[in-house]
């Protein structure tokens, strides 16, 4: 549903990716994953319109996201990212209903059936109880899970995340992507997220692109392309994978003076 | 006050202006007999005074609440895209080369020119060969304008007479004296037009807090959006401006208090900050023509003096955030 068509992209004369391609079907849970600088972040930002390429294209169902208009792309597609700057003591209730703002006529006021979604999207996302709370005074993972909830209120086919679990402990970690993962399964959202953690990426991915220095490196599922080959090639550190012995994953194992020569 | 209806709301700012208003229509260095209270010619520059109050306290308040939520700054206000020293550097202008003394409109019209044309050039230093502005390069090409301009400002001062040197001073502090009707008119409209329309479009500002690009993911339309809104609290401000000089702080701490007292949710806040301002002005003003009468005190000062320490009270109370 989701086909990257030999995307180049940069900032001014800043190159950061170069020719890459990628078919996402329906359903997938995809993982983006390569050293610092790699160019995920942009990648995902030239999917969600926001940074034009210099060249190619990105087709949703077939049509060019350049052409979709962006009320009509929020519909489909929904962003979490870290960039958003959360200021203003808005309500969690009140951050869940912006999620709406593509569906909003003129006047700006939601009606009954957009109050509706944006409590079932805080159902799921497991934050009914802190809808009177303060955005700026809930914690990092209740946070998380109210920005989620606002990208579920957009009723998106495709969700993005940049790092959706940077700054959170291992709790919250597992809590934000087992919600994520629940929402993929159920109502087979695609999910594509950027991951800093190879052992999160290959818990939770379907497929794992890993991007190189603004290209693609190797696209697989985790078994095919987590190995500790690819990770001294692209990120230059020497790690062990082994089997998870639960779920049959790749796991990497590091270990403190591996990378010495002596 | 953060559930309550928007219409509670805007019917106790309104009591509270209608009754803000009646206390300022009596207060004055004249005292006026009952039986002469619609056909003294002193009523009449005071409604004037007052409906210029209203207008300029609600287009500043607007203008500030806008430059807040485009520049996510807590300390935006109308004046800080260099406006103020665009108008001032007019006004002095007008005043030093003596065009102000050919009409009463000669110093509101070179204020108002002098702060459109430094919004335009700020707004063109600022823009990338792209079309986009990005509103950090905009704050501070408005700060470095402003600080170039003040300097022009300073040596026109530095080398004006004494009579010129009071005028300049007193434009300079603000003052709602008016003695034109039409520009009253004129200005209010325009006051009115703008603030109108940031009404409609205020669920807008909500989105734009949240960032640019966290905007444009939920079908914002970040760049037309933001111009609008520039233009829009651009013209009220130097509007405001140039009818009645440089009012200072009002457009500051009004949209702060207004957030406190009601929250962030601009489809409110618009005009809950404008009713409040226009409160804030008439109160302000009545206080600046009475305390120390028949000499009247700038009205920017009795705005700085009273709404510096009341804000700074409202900070204190509200622990670990800048933003109220």
């Amino acid at each position: 549903m989701l086909s990257i068509k030999n995307i180049s992209a940069g900032y001014d004369k800043k190159v950061v990716l170069s020719d890459v391609n990628m078919d996402i079907d329906k359903g997938d849970f995809v993982g983006l994953i390569g050293p610092n600088g790699s160019g995920k972040t942009t990648l995902l930002r030239v999917i969600s319109k926001v940074l034009a390429p210099y060249k190619g294209h990105v087709l949703l169902d077939g049509e060019d996201v350049a052409k979709i208009a962006r009320n009509k792309l929020a519909r489909t597609m929904a962003f979490l990212t870290q960039e958003i700057s959360l200021n203003l003591p808005f309500t969690v209730r009140q951050m869940t209903l912006m999620g709406r703002f593509p569906y909003l006529s003129q006047s700006g006021k939601e009606s009954d059936i957009d109050i509706a979604i944006a409590a079932d999207a805080m159902e799921l996302a497991d934050v009914s109880h802190l809808g009177e709370r303060f955005i700026t005074e809930v914690s990092g993972g209740e946070r998380q899970r109210a920005l989620i909830a606002m990208c579920l209120a957009q009723q998106p086919e495709i969700l993005l995340l940049d790092e959706p679990t940077n700054h959170l402990d291992v709790g919250h970690q597992l809590a934000v992507l087992d919600l994520i993962r629940k929402l993929n399964r159920r109502t087979n959202m695609t999910v594509v997220a950027v991951f800093h953690d190879l052992n999160l990426a290959s818990e939770y991915c379907d497929k794992v692109m890993v991007l190189d220095d603004g290209k693609v490196a190797t696209f697989g599922t985790p078994q095919e392309v987590l190995t500790s080959e690819m990770i001294l090639k692209v990120y230059r550190a020497k790690v062990l994978t082994q089997i998870n012995p639960i779920s049959q994953k790749p796991h990497i194992v590091i270990a403190a003076d591996m990378n010495r020569s002596d | 006050m953060q559930n309550a209806k928007p219409w509670i709301i805007y019917s106790f700012l309104l009591a509270v202006l209608a009754g803000a208003c009646f206390l300022s229509l009596f207060a004055g260095a004249v005292r006026i007999p009952a039986d002469e209270m619609f056909t003294s010619g002193i009523i009449r520059l005071r409604v004037a005074r007052i409906i210029l109050a209203i207008v300029v306290g609600a287009g500043l308040s607007v203008s500030g609440a806008v430059f807040q939520a485009l520049l996510r700054n807590p300390l935006a206000e109308p004046y800080i895209l260099g406006v103020s020293s665009g108008a001032g550097l007019g006004a002095a202008s007008a005043i030093v080369l003596g065009v102000g003394a050919l009409s009463i409109w000669s110093v509101p019209a070179m204020a108002f020119c002098g702060s459109v044309i430094t919004i335009l050039i700020v707004y063109r230093l600022a823009r990338e060969p792209n079309g986009v502005v990005p509103v950090y390069t905009l704050l501070l090409a408005g700060v470095i304008v402003n600080a170039a301009l003040s300097s022009v400002l300073m040596f026109i001062v530095s080398s004006s007479s004494s009579d010129e040197l009071h005028n300049v001073i007193w434009w300079l502090l603000g003052n709602l004296q008016i003695f034109d009707w039409q520009l009253l008119q004129l200005v209010s409209v325009v006051i009115l037009l703008c603030l109108s329309a940031v009404i409609l479009m205020s669920h807008k500002l909500n989105i734009i807090t949240l960032g640019e690009e966290p905007a444009g993911h939920l079908g914002l339309n970040v760049e037309a959006t933001k111009k609008i809104f520039f233009l829009l609290a651009s013209l009220m401000t130097a509007s405001a401006v140039a009818a009645c000089g440089l009012i200072g702080f009002v457009g500051l701490i009004i949209p702060h208090c207004v957030r406190l007292a009601i929250g962030p949710d601009h489809r409110r806040l618009v005009l809950a900050s404008a009713l409040s301002g226009a409160v804030f002005l008439v109160l302000a003003d009545s206080f600046a023509r009475t305390i120390i009468a028949p000499t009247e005190i700038p009205i920017g000062v009795v705005t700085t003096f009273i709404g510096g320490p009341f804000f700074l009270f409202l900070l204190k109370r509200k622990k670990n955030t800048y933003w109220c």
